[in-house]
């Protein structure tokens, strides 16, 4: 039986206090309860603070570009479908500098858990606006205040048909170890947006600050209803749902290309034998 | 005399010319002769005017010339643009009943396709097929050949289709049959030789070396690998991903090599400056990948369909910070199967990312060679051993070494966890700011090219040996060069080739002491600066003395090299 004690990695490099810790811990604790060992593990990030998340649990990990952890995740799973793929990233990375890929993981639905450490903020860069910063907020760059609406990632991804969308926050650690075991089970890509206060660079959203707005979806709030969860998305400021907002059921991506129903394709046998057959059809 | 008949077909865009191409091309290479086809198209979908060329001889052929000896012109604008390049006794095949020319000439012969099309087959579809028979009836070759390759072209169609299809050749065959042509072409046996373009070739040579995962986004010329490996996909268990942009494309297939297969991408240059942060992670943390470039020209999107040879400092240079790469440039389509391979084994060997420099040229030119040998393929991964995996207490994925290359494995090999980053990071792979260490694993990862450098053939030493004239080009100026070099030298001009197809790391050594021996150092390039005559220059500090550039977006005919450097060179005889 495999214990936290399996997954402690590196030393931390995180300011103390930071939300990032109730990630990284709810995350031991999940892999843990599924039983989950290390060497079935592949953890990938990007670059930033919640990014270096791998480096301090343990499992194989691909700790890449900034804003490009999806597509190295995407090839991993179909490379190696027998192994568990889970994205730490920012909310810079996933929703700004890799948006595109964000949106196209949404449509492929690759079995993938996608955990966004989301605290509204540039954190690594110290301190600018994020997609999801709130409209208004004054940063050192936004000197006026953002000037824009906040990206709205749950609404999104539901809008996308994104087969499990989740919000987490880091000050209901029993919920979000739940959540993210449930993204883990779940066949598909699971979207956990976390709700993770930055003490150093975000004076607006801490925890107190979620505490006063953040509320759990009852227990009888279906999943399933497509409206409902857009609805639930588009609440923000005074009230701000957490749980699984939306669930939809649909194939999985690396089950929909032929060529891995004979097994994982790093261990299929490489075969060229075919290729003097394949030369007549230039003759 | 020996035969060397060029037949150009000219049209829009969507007239089928490719169609008319690829018939009369393997119908001549199946009638036992070299044929050698080059595309001239334009970047749009319908109209415009575009061209193939198909040149046509009983000896081996390497680049196409600039005569035509019969132009089939589904368009009036074809007529007008290749007048002047007709030869005397050359033909003109046209439509009379819908191009109406006010010039005449005898070489001009209306056939009306669409008509004797239409009648026949009941559909103007069928026109293309009259030209071709109408082609072969001019030249006598037997319309043999022609059924059985319908036959293969529609075997999951309609017989009927076949049957209207040789009807319409055969019309057309009547029409030209009696026509005083200059030469005949024979049908005869097949010399086994094979046709193929450089895309397909370097497809075929990915998947012969074991590739299973290919990520690209459509950009031509590039385009022709990403088609050719999605149709094999299935035969061959591949993985081609459509990637949503090219930042995806070469971050997937960094992905797909750390988890353990042998992984590809293509782009042309629009494509790779997307990619260059990418070169950069690949040269970070290490993994094989091979990225075929297929240039056209720039600057931007320049001219989409068009050849260059113009980012070969781009791809050298390509990618943040300091780390070792390969750089190839196939000659021919059959350079390009076997130089794939070894790029693939070479990325394996060093950990490191081989770039293919391809083209417009290379990629869309079909040429005649000899079967490839699948006896000659030959794949090393250089993984650890399970054995030595199970033996080890700690892996260490970037320990140092002389050779500058760290054991590697992949995720679920053994109990080892694989651990890469692209930040600067410890022997482990875990993120360090350990400042004399860094200095360590920088000094690791450049330590490859001493050993790289080894592994890099000299050029191809063509043409008079006691020349004081060498012309130097690398890629798929080959043939043309190569021709070029042969005319010269039959003149008595004495020249001398040095034709380069593993650019980099360049064999600085060998340089120094070959371009000592000769007067002229004449630079051959399909760009305008010369790019990789500069980047000798860097290495050596030799410089040219003359330099032979063509950057309208065309490749060299070797007629042309000949006469520039008649009048641009002062070439003597012995040394
Ligand atoms: C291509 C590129 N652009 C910019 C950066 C600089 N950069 C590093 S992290 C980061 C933003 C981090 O924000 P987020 O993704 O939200 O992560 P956080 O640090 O807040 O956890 C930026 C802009 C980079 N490393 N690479
Ligand atoms: S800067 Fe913010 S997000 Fe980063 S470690 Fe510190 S508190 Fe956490
Ligand atoms: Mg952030």
């Amino acid at each position: 039986m495999v214990t936290v004690k399996d997954f402690i990695g590196e030393e931390s490099a995180w300011c103390p206090g930071c939300g990032n810790f109730g990630i990284l811990i709810a995350l031991q604790k999940a892999v843990v309860e599924l039983n989950l060992e290390p060497q079935q593990i592949l953890f990938v990030s990007g670059i930033g603070q919640a990014s270096k998340l791998p480096h301090y649990i343990r499992g194989h990990i691909f700790n890449g570009l900034h804003g490009r952890a999806i597509p190295p995740a995407i090839a991993a799973k179909l490379v190696n479908h027998e192994i568990k793929v889970i994205i730490t990233d920012g909310d810079g990375g996933t929703y700004g500098e890799g948006g595109n890929h964000f949106i196209h993981a949404i449509r492929r639905n690759p079995d993938i858990t996608l955990i966004v450490h989301n605290n509204q903020i540039y954190g690594l860069t110290k301190g600018q606006a994020s997609p999801t910063t709130d409209q208004g907020v004054v940063t050192k760059i936004q000197a006026h205040g953002v000037p824009v609406p906040a990206f709205n990632p749950l609404a999104v991804a539901i809008a996308l048909n994104a087969s499990f969308v989740a919000r987490g926050f880091v000050g209901e650690p029993e919920q979000l170890k739940n959540l993210i075991k449930q993204g883990i089970q779940h066949q598909g890509l699971s979207l956990i947006d976390v709700l993770q206060p930055c003490v150093s660079f975000n004076k607006i959203n801490t925890y107190q600050w979620y505490r006063q707005r953040a509320y759990k979806l009852p227990d009888d709030y279906n999943p399933k209803d497509k409206a409902k969860a857009m609805e639930k998305a588009n609440e923000w400021g005074d009230h701000i749902p957490l749980g699984l907002l939306y669930l939809n059921l649909r194939p999985v991506y690396e089950e929909q290309i032929p060529v891995l129903k004979n097994g994982p394709l790093v261990k299929q046998p490489v075969d060229v034998s075919k290729i003097a057959q394949v030369l007549e059809e230039f003759c | 005399m020996n035969l060397d008949y060029n037949i150009v077909i000219g049209g829009k865009a969507g007239q089928g010319l490719q169609t008319i191409s690829d018939a009369l091309s393997k119908l001549f290479l199946r009638g036992g002769y070299e044929v050698f086809t080059s595309q001239d198209y334009m970047s749009r979908v319908r109209g415009g005017h575009n061209f193939f060329m198909i040149r046509i001889s009983d000896r081996p052929l390497c680049a196409q010339k600039p005569k035509i000896d019969l132009l089939i012109a589904l368009d009036q604008e074809t007529i007008d643009i290749h007048w002047l390049e007709l030869e005397p006794e050359a033909f003109i095949f046209y439509d009379g009943e819908s191009i109406h020319l006010s010039r005449e000439d005898k070489r001009l012969v209306s056939i009306s396709w669409d008509k004797i099309a239409t009648t026949i087959g009941g559909n103007t579809i069928f026109a293309n097929t009259v030209a071709v028979g109408a082609c072969c009836g001019l030249l006598n070759f037997d319309l043999g050949l022609l059924a059985g390759l319908l036959q293969e072209a529609f075997a999951k169609k309609d017989p009927k289709i076949i049957e209207t299809n040789l009807q319409c050749a055969k019309a057309g065959y009547e029409v030209t049959k009696n026509l005083k042509s200059k030469v005949t072409i024979q049908a005869g046996t097949t010399s086994g030789k094979m046709y193929i373009n450089g895309s397909e070739a370097i497809g075929l040579g990915a998947i012969a070396s074991g590739m299973k995962f290919y990520s690209g986004y459509p950009m031509t010329p590039s385009t022709g690998i990403l088609n050719y490996l999605a149709g094999k996909s299935d035969e061959f268990g591949l993985v081609v991903e459509q990637a949503e942009d090219e930042i995806a494309a070469i971050n997937l297939v960094a992905g797909a090599a750390y988890a353990g297969v042998r992984a590809m991408t293509a782009t042309s240059g629009g494509g790779f400056c997307l990619m260059t942060e990418g070169v950069s992670l690949i040269g970070c943390i290490e993994v094989p990948v091979v990225l075929v470039l297929a240039q056209r020209p720039g600057p931007s999107t320049g001219l989409p369909t068009r050849t260059e040879q113009g980012d070969l400092e781009f791809a050298l240079f390509a990618g943040q910070g300091e780390f070792p790469r390969f750089i190839f440039a196939p000659r021919t389509p059959e350079d390009a199967f076997y130089l794939t391979q070894k790029a693939f084994n070479l990325a394996d060997k060093y950990q490191v990312l081989s770039i293919i420099m391809s083209d417009q040229h290379l990629a869309d030119s079909g040429w005649t060679l000899a079967k490839f040998d699948p006896e000659k393929i030959k794949i090393e991964r250089y993984l650890l051993a399970a054995q030595t995996l199970a033996g080890m207490q700690e892996y260490r994925r970037y320990d140092l070494s002389e050779t500058g290359i760290s054991p590697r494995t992949i995720p679920g090999a053994s109990r080892h966890l694989v651990i890469a980053d692209s930040d600067e990071h410890d022997s482990r792979g875990h993120i360090t700011e350990d400042l004399s260490w860094r200095e360590e694993i920088v000094k690791k990862r450049l330590a490859k090219y001493k050993y790289m450098r080894e592994e890099i053939s000299l050029p191809i030493k063509y043409g008079d040996s006691a020349s004081k004239t060498v012309l130097i080009g690398w890629g798929s100026t080959y043939g043309a060069m190569k021709e070029a070099v042969d005319m010269l030298n039959a003149k008595n001009k004495k020249v001398v080739m040095l034709h380069f197809n593993e650019l980099w790391p360049l064999p600085v050594e060998y340089l120094g002491r070959e371009l000592s021996q000769y007067d002229n150092i004449v630079a051959v390039e399909n760009n305008a600066t010369a790019q990789f005559m500069r980047i000798i220059t860097g290495q050596t500090g030799i410089l040219p003395t003359h330099k032979i550039l063509r950057f309208n977006g065309q490749p060299f005919y070797p007629q042309l090299i000949v006469d520039r450097l008649e009048k641009e060179v002062h070439v003597y005889g012995d040394r």
